[in-house]
């Protein structure tokens, strides 16, 4: 291993199909944010501090600080002190818990005079950090041994619960994100399946009588049984495929369970409006009819900037953080939504792409977790406002208005830059 | 091999991004509801109404306009009333009406302004304006009240009010919005498109609570206000307030036409009201209240009222008469073979002696020739087919029909006809000797005031008239009906009116209606006495002056007030007097007709006698009393 040789800064390695990409959206969101606040009839400045835009561009250069520090020290760093980063986080989510700050109902803040930062942001980092370098083991291996699995669901569930306990649910939903890198790292492909089968089922479930649906699988599996090679069957075929009608069963009538004793109100509410949003259009449904209205409104080439009047006034609630992509489809159109879906598809993509041409296993896996995590974000929070989703308040990255997302996506964006930048001097272990 | 899950992973995260990418097309492009939601939840329409136009007399006086009044609107969610007794003591309502306005108007909405009190005048709104600093979440809004200038000409002025929800429900196009102001009755009704001008429209954002966030697109498709046309209309207001002064404490109508040109220059409906009580925002007391009159001080006499023409009708019957050559003007008839009898008076030689004695007998007589002025031997069917040509020729007079005056609700009266007494009698089973009556204005023959006031024009015009009309300009260019501009002829040739007119100027001067001289002025006038069922008779007169150049036709109706001679020939001759010389010469007669007093001679029934006790119930205090001088 060698240092960055003089004269070959790291402006040279860096990739800067990432940079661009997340200069662009940092732009647009910004611009954004500044719509969605704009109140025509009190005319501030994009760049006046008291409007989420100011704030927002402050932000944005306390983060260019940050990504400097980030890419001025030394990649080692990150691996060497995943688990001390890991350890702070976790005594942080502690701390928050006793003397957080309490926005909407939850108590996961810490202020600092007029702004607010949410150490639960950065459990993502810390999570990814330390399944990486856990990873990092070449002796674990996830598609052979069952008890490999044990710390990584520890280093999940402890922050997890911490979060739970603080009422900030959604960014535990995110640790879901994390199948993605445990997929590509040997975990058996139907244990994802069997996740999106049970979602699907519960959506099913809700929609139509059980006992059709039941009736249903039991005809599959009958099919199934009937089609199979007779060699296949012989050989445990049968009882798998029996086993798998089973439990599929098991979760249609385990739905109501579901929704009644483990959902909370407001969550089993937020299902329902996904599947009928005009069964509550002025409760859980108002969100998603509100913001499908704006997002429709905008047509083809949308109403132009600051133009929009669904959002700016408050049709659309929390619209510069998690319902800033209604400003986007609102002001700027089919055409506006098109760009930021793309650059969002084109980023993780490119993020999967760099992860692979790692050398290291802890740097591959940790480019996973980051795509991961960015693509979950995006799946959810654009779903919600299209109507394809649940309401879960996380934000968009990059683009919603806060600190303390920005931030921590931004560490979580840069490290990895940082050390997909070293790999030419970086010897492969794994 | 683990590798290629990599495939697996960037295909899965394309395949959202498509559907997404195609959700959002749907949404977006595909689906049109979206738009047409959204601008109706953000952008709102505000009306803008204009002050109605103003009305004013024929000298340019103003009898009508608009008073700026002020709405007290409350926001529930923002108000503060740390004093609660304080402030009701200032806007003079009690705490009961307090609660309940407050009650009101959050369960309209909490978050936006809605209506506490109406229209508070300029004086309450400068003494109460300073106090209601202290409390916050009040703030005034200007509009606007009818306001007159004379307290006359209520049932012809008519009022404006709140749309009734049945107004709102049978517009043919959707204009007015619950709440809106609309004339009702009257002039306001009739002018209702010219006086309300033209709304403005403003479209404006507002925010998801319903609060105002500027013009929509800078204010590009928004509409000014146009205020409505002024109304000038013919009448004399001076004259006007003079006929009311003289029909105070009677029942009856006066109208008075200018018979060159039609215009009404005065119509009194007693007993009247001041029209300011309907404007205020005390209405729907005050309505109730003139609702429950046994009197029916809003209904329009002068158009609505029907009765028998009496004698009046005597110089029709002469016209027709004279006009179809059963008699010429010295035509006479006596007393003798004649089933309706007469006063003492000299022998009726002449068309002329006939009116101005107004000779009962000489009437029966001469409708006789009218109605067997035909070669039918049969008296059934000559009579029927001598009352279809006299109903066609008194059809030209306006008798049973509508004028078409610029008023709301004329009656038509009723002129009897063929099928009329058909349907009575049976076809064929009745003739003269049934219906004679109708030959002296009684019978079956229904006439309005204003019929025969346009009667009385039509005589004095010597054969044409000009549907009459109380307003004869709109807007500055002062634009009129054609239809108040077309001469309509009578059908009696000029000369038969010279032995009518001849007689009426004997009736003033030595016959039934001499109450009606004025001195130095010929006046030509006809009395008449409707019979009534129901108590004693209504005194008519109609008649006009000077005779030579007519510039004033007048009817007056006094109802119980018995002969013609007694009470309408005076206040009708005192009228024509103040209209043409602008002062009066009888004062004796002028200070009898101001102090007669007939309300206790009008019949009523004795649901309507209870209604005139004393109301018992407890009175209220206007809301407001000029609390400065607490």
């Amino acid at each position: 291993m060698k240092e960055i040789p003089e004269g070959k800064p790291i402006t040279k390695n860096v990739d800067w199909v990432v940079v661009l990409i997340y200069i662009a959206c940092l732009g647009i969101g910004w611009v954004n944010i500044y719509a969605a606040v704009y109140n025509p009839e009190a005319d501030t400045s994009m760049f006046d501090l008291s409007n989420n835009a100011g704030k927002q561009l402050m932000w944005i250069g306390t983060t260019v600080i940050l990504i400097t520090c980030i890419l001025v020290i030394d990649y080692k760093f990150y691996e060497t002190f995943s688990f001390i980063i890991y350890a702070i986080i976790i005594v942080l989510l502690v701390v928050v818990l006793f003397a957080g700050s309490n926005i909407n109902g939850s108590r996961s803040w810490i202020k600092f005079g007029a702004f607010s930062l949410q150490p639960a942001e950065f459990s993502k980092l810390a999570i990814s950090l330390a399944i990486a370098k856990y990873l990092s083991d070449p002796a674990i291996s996830l598609n052979r041994k069952l008890k490999d699995y044990y710390p990584i669901l520890g280093i999940i569930a402890l922050p997890a619960l911490l979060i739970l306990l603080s009422n900030e649910t959604g960014s535990m939903l995110v640790f879901a994100s994390f199948a993605i890198v445990l997929y590509r790292e040997g975990m058996p492909g139907f244990i994802p399946a069997i996740g999106m089968i049970a979602a699907a089922l519960l959506i099913i479930t809700l929609l139509f009588v059980k006992w059709y649906i039941a009736g249903v699988i039991i005809v599959i599996a009958g099919l199934v049984i009937w089609l199979m090679p007779v060699m296949t069957r012989r050989r445990g075929g049968l009882w798998a495929t029996i086993l798998i009608a089973g439990v599929m069963i098991g979760i249609v009538f385990g739905v109501d369970f579901f929704m009644n004793n483990v959902l909370q109100k407001h969550q089993r509410g937020r299902i329902m409006v996904l599947l009928d949003p005009d069964s509550d259009p002025r409760g859980d449904g108002w969100n998603v009819i509100q913001s499908k209205i704006a997002i429709g409104s905008g047509g083809l080439t949308g109403k132009g900037f600051l133009e929009g009047t669904q959002t700016k006034f408050d049709f659309v609630p929390e619209q510069s953080t998690d319902f800033i992509f209604c400003t986007v489809g609102e002001e700027h159109g089919f055409i506006g939504t098109l760009v930021v879906v793309t650059l969002f598809i084109l980023l993780i993509s490119r993020l999967v792409i760099l992860a692979e041409r790692q050398r290291s296993r802890f740097a591959r896996v940790y480019g996973y977790c980051v795509a991961g995590i960015i693509f979950f974000h995006f799946l959810v929070n654009v779903g919600m406002t299209i109507g394809l989703m649940p309401v879960i308040g996380i934000p968009l990255p990059f683009f919603s208005y806060g600190g303390s997302s920005l931030w921590s996506f931004s560490i979580l964006l840069f490290i990895f830059l940082k050390i997909d930048a070293q790999r030419p001097f970086t010897l492969s272990r794994g | 091999m683990l590798e290629n899950r990599r495939f697996v992973i960037i295909g899965f995260f394309a395949v959202v991004g498509l559907i997404y990418l195609a959700r959002l097309f749907y949404l977006q492009v595909l689906d049109e509801s979206y738009s047409i939601v959204s601008s109706s939840n953000s952008i709102k329409r505000v009306i803008e109404i204009p002050f109605r136009g103003q009305i004013y007399d024929r000298y340019g006086k103003l009898i009508v306009y608009n008073t700026p009044v002020y709405d007290l609107l409350v926001t529930p969610n923002k108000a503060r009333v740390p004093d609660t007794l304080r402030f009701c003591r200032v806007l003079g309502i009690e705490r009961r009406d307090f609660d309940s306005l407050m009650a009101a108007a959050s369960a309209y909405s909490r978050k936006k302004p809605s209506l506490f009190l109406r229209q508070l005048s300029k004086e309450d709104f400068a003494s109460i304006q300073d106090i209601m600093v202290d409390y916050s979440g009040f703030q005034f809004a200007k509009s606007s009240l009818r306001t007159y200038t004379a307290q006359t000409l209520a049932n012809t002025l008519g009022y404006v009010s709140e749309i009734t929800k049945g107004q709102l429900e049978k517009q043919e196009e959707p204009y007015y919005r619950q709440s809106d102001y609309i004339g009702q009755s009257g002039i306001e009704k009739i002018y209702e498109n010219e006086l309300r001008g033209k709304r403005g429209t403003k479209f404006v954002m507002q925010n998801v609570s319903g609060v105002y966030k500027g013009p929509w697109k800078g204010g590009e498709l928004d509409t000014m206000a146009v205020a409505g046309a002024n109304l000038y209309s013919g009448i004399d207001l001076e004259v006007q307030q003079y006929a009311d002064s003289l029909m105070a404490n009677k029942v009856g109508s006066v109208v008075a036409i200018e018979p060159s040109t039609g215009q009404i220059l005065s119509m009194v409906s007693a007993p009247t009201y001041d029209p300011n009580i309907l404007a205020s925002r005390f209405f729907s007391k005050n309505y109730t209240a003139l609702v429950r009159n046994p009197y029916k001080p809003l209904f329009n006499r002068p158009v609505m009222a029907s009765y028998r023409p009496g004698s009046t009708f005597k110089l029709i019957q002469a016209l027709v008469a004279l006009q179809e050559g059963v008699v010429t003007p010295g035509t006479g008839f006596s007393h003798a073979n004649c089933p309706v009898g007469c006063h003492n008076h000299p022998a009726t030689s002449t068309v002329a002696l006939g009116v101005t004695h107004s000779c009962n007998p000489y009437f029966y007589h001469l409708f006789r020739r009218v109605m067997y002025n035909n070669n039918i031997s049969n008296t059934f069917k000559a009579s029927a087919a001598g009352l279809e040509d006299w109903h066609a020729r008194v059809s030209k007079f306006g008798i049973g029909q509508q004028l078409g005056i610029d008023l709301p609700s004329e009656r038509k009266g009723n002129l009897p006809d063929k099928k009329y007494y058909d349907k009575i009698y049976g076809e064929n089973a009745w003739k003269f000797s049934n219906i004679y009556s109708i030959s002296i204005g009684e019978g079956e023959i229904l006439i309005t005031p204003l019929k025969m006031a346009n009667v009385a024009a039509i005589i004095a015009n010597k054969g044409y008239f000009y549907t009459p009309h109380v307003i004869h300009g709109v807007g500055d260019s002062k634009k009129l009906d054609p239809i108040y501009r077309t001469r309509h002829e009578s059908g009696v040739s000029s000369q038969h009116f010279a032995p009518v007119i001849e007689g009426m100027i004997g009736a003033v001067e030595a016959g039934t209606a001499k109450n009606a001289r004025i001195q130095g002025i010929t006046v030509a006038g006809k009395t008449g006495t409707s019979q009534n069922r129901k108590g004693d008779d209504h005194s008519i007169f109609i008649g006009f002056a000077p005779a030579e150049n007519p510039k004033i036709a007048i009817a007056v109706f006094v109802e119980n007030a018995g002969f013609g001679g007694s009470a309408a020939a005076p206040i009708a001759g005192l009228i024509m007097d103040k209209y043409l010389t602008r002062q009066v010469s009888n004062k004796a007669m002028e200070k009898r007709m101001k102090e007669m007093n007939l309300m206790s001679k009008v019949v009523l029934t004795d649901q309507q006698r209870a209604m005139l006790k004393p109301d018992t119930t407890k009175k209220k205090t206007p809301v407001i009393t000029n609390p400065a001088k607490r």
